[in-house]
């Protein structure tokens, strides 16, 4: 096949072009997630890549690792029932925001409660993309979709605080256009023992960006790059966050992992059974 | 003289290339143009090997490599 070297090595290449629309920032965000696993150097058999319904979720089909393509929003409870059964994988989640926030909200604060090392990863389009660009609780304040054609009314999750809050030990956000930060936050993922929560801003031209006259893939592009800005120069600088994106990492703080603290149970039991 | 970038080439893959134009946009050299909804390899002399037509296609239509390889498309 006529593609690059990394290309041929984790991904299923007869499944490739993928379905996405041109630009679409889906695919730049997968490849983040590829070379972030690259450069971890993890074995393919040790990874796991699940994920829900959406047009983020087409990813671990053209992913070469051990998949699974669930139902809508569940995705974190099949990861969960995989970490569970074998703790030693390297669980990666990959979900949309109205797969993460909307169907899978419970889902995700409980995964992110109990602190099992799952790596979530959310491509966050702020739209319903793949059944024709419907309002996702990320959609901005005012911004356009098929089913708000005078402006959306809702106010938007902010799902890293979101995470955060309910208790996930890594959270961090990276955007298509900041692809090495993404990369670097992936790793930083995968490496934390707990349950990680990065969101990567997508960019969906298609339906998002048409209904909200934001140019073509280039200029969203371009519009990150210029209304993004890093956690550790607004905390030097608390004027140059005014108005702006933040990305960066913003929270890691280990605590008990759930699958560790279970086997302290399963141990203790047999201990039980054993006098 | 020879210098780091003597061994590289840019490759691409037509068939995969959807003609975004990210890649265009990104390029610091203008290396490349769209011709027919495809991304062209227009002027491979200008190429700088900097990595960002690459790095931003969500295709993996465009890559550099280390040479040796000639371009099959």
């Amino acid at each position: 096949m006529n593609c690059s070297d990394i290309t041929k090595k984790y991904y299923r290449v007869q499944k490739l072009t993928h379905i996405w629309c041109p630009g679409c920032g889906h695919g730049t965000l997968m490849n983040t997630v590829i070379r972030a696993i690259d450069k971890l150097g993890l074995n393919k058999d040790d990874v796991v890549v699940v994920s829900g319904i959406g047009c983020s979720s087409r990813a671990p089909g053209y992913m070469d690792f051990n998949t699974l393509h669930t139902t809508h929003g569940r995705a974190l409870a099949f990861a969960t029932g995989i970490k569970m059964a074998n703790p030693k994988l390297h669980v990666i989640v990959i979900m949309g925001d109205g797969d993460s926030s909307a169907i899978g909200g419970n889902h995700l604060i409980h995964a992110a409660r109990r602190n099992i090392d799952i790596t979530t990863i959310v491509f966050n389009n702020n739209i319903y993309g793949m059944t024709g660009g419907q309002y996702s609780p990320t959609t901005p304040t005012a911004d356009f979709a098929t089913t708000a054609p005078f402006g959306n009314i809702d106010v938007p999750f902010d799902l890293c605080k979101l995470a955060q809050g309910a208790g996930a030990t890594f959270v961090g956000r990276a955007t298509a256009y900041h692809a090495p930060l993404m990369q670097k936050l992936i790793e930083k993922g995968l490496q934390n023992k707990g349950f990680s929560f990065i969101e990567g801003l997508s960019l969906c031209p298609t339906y998002y960006g048409r209904k909200n006259k934001k140019g073509n893939a280039f200029n969203m592009h371009s519009y990150f790059k210029d209304n993004c800005v890093d956690l550790k120069v607004v905390q030097k600088n608390p004027e140059k966050g005014e108005n702006k994106i933040l990305i960066g990492e913003f929270f890691n703080g280990p605590k008990p992992e759930y699958t560790e603290s279970y086997q302290v149970i399963v141990d203790k039991f047999k201990e039980l059974r054993r006098d | 003289m020879s210098n780091k970038n003597d061994n590289k080439v840019l490759l691409q893959n037509k068939d995969w290339c959807k003609g975004c134009g990210v890649c265009v946009g990104f390029c610091p050299t203008k290396t490349l143009i769209i011709e027919n909804d495809k991304c062209i390899i227009a002027y491979p002399e200008k190429c700088i090997f900097c990595g960002q037509c690459e790095l931003r296609c969500p295709d993996n239509a465009i890559w550099i490599t280390a040479g040796g390889k000639e371009n099959e498309q």
